[in-house]
């Protein structure tokens, strides 16, 4: 037991004291930097061993952090799901990296079970450095964003993983089981897994459209602890599995939580081809027309109203309303309502992304409400006012079994007194599916942008 | 490695969920980007791979070099998000 071991097991103590106090809006912050200081001890203590270029670390760790920190303070808030998408990125290629040199790093013969976890953290974090990539650029708007499908692309896929498997097997056996038959040598193996290993990740992720990216994140996410516990079996090294562990268990719950608000199986997901279009997608004509109202319209209703529900969606953070709502809603509270913001899971690109821009716009947590705790109460809500939501709040997913959202849980908006629907036009969601909400008699919508509706509300009540 | 590795592994899953769970859905991005920091501890195995004298030579000095970097933006760039994100949801009470 070296001083670098019981550094290791206070680093992984703060790691787990860390997260537990991220329970809680309140101690979440503390939380955080118990565990940066856990990494920081890590780390430090790492730095002690003998034999290392401090040079080149130096070299790493300043370009590293001075990225990291100019990308983290600069970053806007709406833009969260793709920062966290590359860094979870850098986690990945990072961990790659590791298990390449490590296995360059040793000569042989090797055990098999180290040949391995090197296999391990090479196909994982070629997949979570490309996949986070392609997300990325699906999010960022960078690449298309709808799911890129080919026939046969399932087959061709499962063939591709299976012969990275096979190719896996078989670099095990030969290196490890001391014979003499070589198909290639080990060099010639390291350069197709990492060279594999990129390619799954982009397959996976190209067939999965921009709606469905929350569950993507929360799985890459899972996928960079995963690397790094498969690494920390590379190096020996207990702190890597546990903290690998912890992320890959959090990112595990986070899909899961993404998949069951949108009532879709995993694989569903992975390889379904989702919202490629939807035949009843667009139009919607039959339904009836949509009702407009102006701005003044609405202030007249909210001005009357008792209690009132804000349903924000990716549009709220695509028209970067989220000051303005909250200021409105201020103003709503002076007036005598009773002020809410329904979130919905999968509302936005990643989870709880609505939850950090309405923070940043100094709304209380307090006023969060989930969306099980609002529908069954839905009926006494005078106003809801929908921002830039659309299949989160489409009754199609509770009353038309032929929708391809059919059994998705949401935010049933349209049980309440009145809503309103902020909207930039008559277009379908990310999702590609129509809207009968927007057909309701309670319905009223109000085009343009979200921002400036918001500010003449504002005006309308600071002018009263 | 030691079959003690996989225990570990085994148990962190375990405590990894039950201290997870309890994350309400407010926190779930800065859940996201702060275990993904944590996830950054793949630092070590990069340090570890700078090696003054190493039997890996250049190729493993490179690999390692690039690895400390990737790791430190994961880790740096993870934590200093969070927290500016967390501020956010703190900064009301100490305000008011």
């Amino acid at each position: 037991m070296t001083p670098t071991h019981l550094a290791y097991i206070v680093s992984a103590a703060l790691f787990a004291v860390g997260l537990k106090r991220m329970s809680s809006p309140a101690t979440a912050r503390q939380g955080n930097l118990l565990s940066a200081v856990g990494m920081l001890v890590a780390v430090v203590f790492t730095l002690a061993r003998a034999g290392l270029d401090y040079r080149w670390i130096a070299v790493g760790v300043a370009a590293g952090s001075l990225v990291g920190i100019v990308t983290a303070l600069k970053v806007q808030m709406t833009s969260m799901p793709e920062m966290v998408a590359l860094f979870n990125g850098s986690g990945g290629l990072a961990s790659l990296l590791v298990g390449w040199a490590e296995f360059n790093g040793q000569p042989g013969p090797h055990a098999v079970p180290f040949l391995v976890a090197v296999v391990l953290t090479i196909l994982i974090g070629g997949v979570t450095f490309t996949g986070s990539v392609i997300a990325w650029g699906k999010l960022s708007g960078k690449v298309y964003s709808g799911p890129v499908t080919f026939p046969g692309q399932q087959v061709v896929n499962g063939v591709f993983l299976l012969a990275v498997v096979t190719l896996g097997v078989l670099f095990c056996v030969q290196f490890g089981g001391g014979g003499t038959w070589r198909l290639m040598g080990p060099n010639t193996y390291i350069y197709l897994f990492v060279f594999g290993a990129q390619l799954l990740g982009v397959m996976a992720v190209i067939a999965i459209g921009g709606a469905d990216m929350p569950v993507v994140i929360s799985l890459l996410n899972s996928y960079s602890g995963l690397a790094a516990c498969a690494a920390g079996f590379v190096i020996d090294s207990s702190i890597l599995v546990v903290a690998g562990a912890f992320v890959g268990a959090s990112g595990l719950i986070l899909t899961s939580i993404m998949c069951k608000a949108m009532n879709r199986s995993l694989a569903n997901v992975l390889f379904g081809g989702f919202g490629v279009a939807d035949s009843s997608s667009g139009g919607g004509t039959e339904q009836g027309e949509a009702q407009a109202a102006s701005a003044q319209d609405a202030y007249y209703v909210l001005e009357a109203a008792q209690s009132i529900a804000f349903v924000p969606g990716y549009g709220m953070a695509a028209a970067q309303a989220q000051h303005a709502v909250r200021e409105l809603g201020d103003l709503l509270e002076a007036n005598g309502a009773e002020v809410q913001f329904a979130v919905h899971p999968v509302a936005g690109r990643m989870p709880g992304h609505m939850n950090v821009l309405l923070a940043e716009a100094n709304v209380s947590y307090e006023k969060f409400i989930e969306m099980d705790d609002i529908n069954p109460i839905i009926e006494s809500v005078d106003v809801c006012v929908v921002i830039g939501a659309n299949d989160v709040v489409n009754p199609a997913a509770r009353d038309d079994a032929s929708s391809s959202i059919y059994g998705m849980p949401i935010i049933e908006v349209d049980r309440a007194r009145n809503v309103f629907v902020l909207k930039r036009s008559m277009a379908s969601g990310f999702a590609g599916i129509s809207n009968p909400l927007f057909y309701k008699a309670n319905t009223k919508m109000i085009f343009g942008d979200a921002k400036a509706t918001i500010e003449t509300l504002v005006e309308e009540f600071k002018a009263s | 490695m030691s079959q003690n590795m996989l225990l570990v592994l085994m148990l962190a899953v375990f405590l990894g969920f039950e201290l997870i769970v309890r994350v309400p859905s407010t926190l779930h991005t800065p859940l996201m980007s702060g275990s993904n920091a944590i996830s950054g501890i793949t630092i070590i195995g990069a340090l570890l791979a700078v090696e003054t004298s190493g039997q890996g030579g250049t190729l493993s000095l490179v690999l390692g070099v690039c690895a400390v970097f990737f790791a430190t933006i994961n880790v740096v760039g993870g934590y200093a998000v969070t927290n500016r994100m967390l501020m956010m949801f703190s900064k009301k009470e100490v305000g008011q």
